[in-house]
């Protein structure tokens, strides 16, 4: 348990140590952090459900992130607002696990 | 198992890194970029504003010592004031009189029905630019449009839904003032097929009045010469 303990708290001290990001960059950032949510409320879901896999896990985490950041970029190349697509995929994800979270814990 | 901890120890690393960087960056934004440029902008403003004011206290007071350097009496000195305020008069850095016209136009006061083209009934800088220039072509020795003197460099330009002159906004009803023959200047204007009767196509109104005089005020702001010398 203390490992990932140890990577969360390794992450934000880079974090905060990190040249602040571009004004352009932030946009595309904000999408990979969601589809980063979606990803861990996706982990948390599958090890209730005793389902957990981690090869599918961390592949899953940073291609979200990956497809995430790239859709918002393309989509301000397109002049679409292809980002949106995302925030409404990865939102309706993040209720979705949260609801079946909350089930598996009051089952227990 | 100490395996898969390490994989998810790594995905929360980055997950923490990146919620910060967010974070901070979105925090920095909010702080920083409208709020110091209006800030910015406004102690700018303040700034040229003042600069404005100083320059032209320098201006009055730089004519004031020019006032006094020529008021000294004997023959030499007369002369020279005398030719210096013709080149005063003629620069449009004196006040002046004389018989002459005054000219008031405006816009259309027509109701506009829908799809009509407001455009077409409002008075712009080309027809401004037209009356001057009749009046000039009359003979008109000395020009101001709503008190602003018209200079050999001064400008009458559109900008956004104002007419410029001088720099200052002019809005209608417009008056311009002329000095020189009452008589040339009038008929100039009033000419058939000239620019009163097109003006008045449009509906805009447009009328010229002789005066036995009229004044018309100096040029205020200051006359700078930055890229012009005199060719010797």
């Amino acid at each position: 348990m203390w490992l990932p303990l140890l990577g969360l708290i390794i992450g934000v001290i880079i974090g905060l140590q990190a040249p602040s990001l571009p004004q352009t960059w932030a946009q595309y950032m904000s999408v990979a952090v969601l589809a980063a949510m979606d990803s861990i409320f996706g982990g948390i879901k599958a090890g209730m459900e005793k389902k957990f896999d981690d090869m599918i896990f961390i592949t899953g985490f940073f291609s979200n992130v990956l497809l995430a950041a790239g859709l918002a970029y393309v989509g301000e190349r397109l002049g679409v607002a292809l980002y949106t697509a995302a925030i409404f995929a990865f939102g309706v994800r993040i209720f979705q696990n949260l609801a079946i979270i909350r089930r598996h814990i009051l089952k227990k | 198992m100490n395996k898969r901890q390490i994989y998810v120890a790594v995905v929360l690393l980055f997950l923490g890194m990146m919620v910060v960087v967010q974070f901070r960056s979105t925090k920095l934004t909010q702080q920083n970029a409208p709020m110091a440029r209006a800030q910015e902008l406004t102690s700018r403003l303040k700034e040229v504003k003042e600069e404005r004011d100083t320059l032209s206290e320098q201006v009055k007071d730089l004519r004031k010592k020019l006032d006094k350097a020529g008021a000294g009496t004997g023959g030499a000195n007369q002369a020279i004031r005398d030719e210096l305020d013709k080149v005063r008069m003629e620069a449009g850095l004196l006040g002046v009189k004389g018989p002459g016209v005054q000219v008031t136009l405006n816009d259309s006061p027509k109701e506009l029905r829908p799809g009509e083209d407001p455009n077409l009934y409002i008075l712009h800088e080309e027809d401004l630019l037209k009356v001057i220039n009749e009046l000039r072509a009359g003979g008109a020795e000395a020009l101001s449009i709503n008190d602003q003197r018209l200079l050999a460099s001064s400008e009458i330009r559109c900008a956004g839904n104002t007419i410029l002159v001088n720099t200052r906004k002019i809005v209608p009803p417009i008056v311009i003032v002329g000095t020189g023959n009452p008589d040339t200047l009038k008929s100039g204007l009033e000419i058939k097929g000239g620019i009163f009767e097109q003006l008045k196509f449009w509906g805009l109104q447009a009328d010229v009045q002789k005066k036995n005089e009229v004044a018309i005020p100096a040029y205020s702001g200051p006359v700078t010469f930055n890229y012009t010398k005199p060719l010797k």
